[in-house]
């Protein structure tokens, strides 16, 4: 086996990045921004409703928390489940104890058949942000951009109807994105999406048709990547949420007004031995003045305000 | 193929000539970190995928930018206050593409060493041909863009052929970091020129601790402090190195960046710390040590 001469070409070295959609930029040496009321940190808590298939295909590949034994596995399919029938309550009841509105990302599969569950969020002034169709319709390259579109606008729609929300943040399942996703989901109305892990302030970028901003949601601080892949006990979960507030709520006092995000599924940390780690950490975060907690819509709006 | 690499002979820890690091000092400390630029969609290499999930791979490239946007700048700030200086092991066309992450490093006194490219283009399955023009990039774009002497060398994304690191000797460089094998430099047999190896513990790399072994960043901090240890206490004898190669994109995430501050203050907090760089490392072995760590090797016994 040998490399083609074109393996040494390098298109697109140049200076900023090897494609087009952002510019480069280095969140230190940007003009700082100023959140309502002097706050330093947005807290951004994003919670997830995800339906796993019991016939997942997995294509192209699985997303965190698919199925995993041979058909039918039960054993997945209502562990993740169980996020929406009862893990969704305990988180409910602590974010609500300490005043916040999360993001939540809603499969468009889990607003058709659990609408209840969705009116319930919107009651307690949740935010509804897009989720595709379900965890085994992935947005990828490959799929045919027809369908991709298709995917985009119906589980919109869907998600629309059942809330009665504009919807206007977009988290692809498993944040897996085709080449197109970010032009199909700006065209259908979405101002944000929460799949890039590479700043931890918004950034504009650019689409088709009009630009749509990234919202920094960490992979890191997140329950299942923590607690469910990493398997660090729930007091490390506290111990790095905490850090990660400590060091933002820090550099804002110079740097201005950083997010602070965390990324919660009810299936992993709604479970009895785990909510305490949540409110837990959240207390910690209350200890604090000058906390904002925004849903992702509102940390938009105050951002695109600025800029 | 081979069945065994040919790259060093045998030298055990435990009869070598004493190495006496400048200042009497027990362990050489060096940081090195991976600044490196990851392409979202690179042209295919047949043996190894550039990313996990099929191109685009927004999670993996995303992560991988974060370093330069805004881990790097934590970093930094944490190697000032501790007073160290990186020896940057370089994906090269970060030159073209971030200068400005460069400078900062240029600034401070840094030392740049190839670690090829790109982290999407691997040296699997090249021709010499393409091997020569990639090292010969490397050489000529760290002394265009930081005026430096390309010294060291880890190969993108550690993938070689067997006349890598000939190849890098031949062409000038005088170190690597691609060998594991100890916890003291040692000469490498390659066809022309010399060259060392320095110890670049993968152990120690905050990419295989976090994403292999999934460790917490404290769990780092205290492997970091346990490492150091031992190799202060063995450095007594004759002298050791210790290692940390990084990631901004890892250990400059919010959560991880104090753990790891706090570890590295320790380190510097002792006095018999030769707080070095790889460059200088190798420099100091060739000059003092190298031949007679060459006369002290046994020949490899030849396997059944």
């Amino acid at each position: 086996m040998t490399l083609p001469p074109d393996y040494l070409e390098y298109r697109r070295r140049r200076h900023g990045m090897d494609h087009d959609r952002y510019p480069w930029s280095m969140l230190h040496r940007r003009k700082p921004v100023r959140w309502p009321n002097g706050a330093r940190v947005a807290l951004w808590v994003v919670v997830a409703l995800e339906w796993f298939p019991l016939d997942m295909a997995g294509k192209p590949f699985k997303a965190p928390g698919a199925l995993v034994t041979a058909y039918p596995d039960l054993r997945h399919y209502t562990l993740r489940d169980y996020g929406n029938r009862v893990g969704i309550f305990r988180v409910m009841q602590a974010l609500e104890r300490f005043g916040i509105r999360p993001s939540v990302a809603i499969n468009a599969a889990v607003a058709m058949r659990y609408p209840s569950l969705v009116k319930s969020c919107v009651e307690h002034g949740w935010e509804a942000i897009g989720h595709g169709l379900d965890m085994d319709h992935l947005h990828y390259e490959g799929l045919p951009k027809e369908q991709e579109q298709k995917l985009v606008e119906e589980s919109l729609a869907i998600l629309r109807g059942v809330s009665g929300q504009k919807v206007r943040g977009w988290l692809s399942p498993a944040r897996s994105e085709s080449f197109s996703t970010l032009d199909l989901i700006a065209a259908a109305g979405i101002e944000y999406v929460c799949d890039w892990v590479n700043d931890d302030m918004p950034y504009a970028m650019r689409t088709e048709t009009r630009p749509i901003h990234s919202l920094p949601l960490s992979n890191d601080i997140d329950d299942v990547v923590i607690l469910v892949q990493n398997r660090h006990s729930e007091a490390a979960f506290v111990q790095q949420v905490c850090d990660q507030f400590d060091l933002l709520y820090n550099e804002a006092a110079a740097g201005g007004g950083r997010v602070m995000t965390l990324s919660l599924h009810p299936w992993a940390i709604g479970q009895p031995f785990r909510i305490g780690a949540l409110e837990q950490a959240l207390q910690h975060i209350a200890n604090h003045r000058d906390v904002w907690p925004a849903t992702g819509a509102e940390i938009l709006d105050a951002f695109a305000a600025q800029a | 193929m081979k069945r065994d690499p040919g790259l060093y002979d045998y030298l055990p820890y435990d009869r070598r000539p004493r190495i006496r690091w400048p200042g009497g000092a027990r362990v050489a400390f060096w940081l090195a970190p991976n600044i490196e630029f990851y392409e979202l969609d690179p042209p295919k290499n047949p043996v190894r995928g550039a990313w996990p999930r099929p191109a685009p791979d927004v999670l993996g490239y995303s992560y991988r930018d974060y370093g330069n946007r805004a881990g790097f700048q934590r970093m930094l700030e944490a190697f000032d206050r501790c007073g160290m200086r990186g020896s940057v092991s370089l994906n090269v066309a970060m030159c073209q593409h971030h200068p400005e992450v460069i400078e900062e490093c240029a600034k401070r006194g840094w030392e740049f060493y190839s670690h090829g490219t790109y982290n999407t283009r691997y040296l699997f399955e090249m021709s010499e041909e393409q091997e020569r023009t990639v090292v010969r990039d490397s050489i000529d774009t760290v002394k265009r863009y930081t005026g430096q002497k390309l010294d060291g060398w880890l190969a993108p994304a550690l993938t070689y052929t067997e006349r890598t690191l000939h190849l890098i000797a031949e062409m000038g460089l005088s170190y690597c970091c691609d060998l594991f094998h100890d916890d003291q430099p040692s000469p490498v047999k390659t066809a022309r020129g010399r060259l060392v190896s320095i110890p670049y513990s993968l152990e120690m790399n905050d990419a295989i601790v976090f994403t292999g072994n999934a460790l917490s960043p404290r769990a780092y901090g205290e492997i970091i402090k346990r490492q150091f240890d031992r190799l202060y206490q063995e450095g007594a004898e004759s002298g050791t190195v210790m290692c940390i190669p990084l990631h901004p994109y890892l250990v400059g995430q919010p959560y991880r960046i104090a753990a790891f501050e706090e570890a590295l203050a320790y380190i510097v907090g002792h006095d018999q710390v030769w707080r070095a760089t790889g460059r200088e490392i190798a420099a100091h072995f060739l000059a003092n040590d190298f031949d007679a760590f060459v006369r002290a090797s046994e020949p490899v016994g030849a396997a059944p």
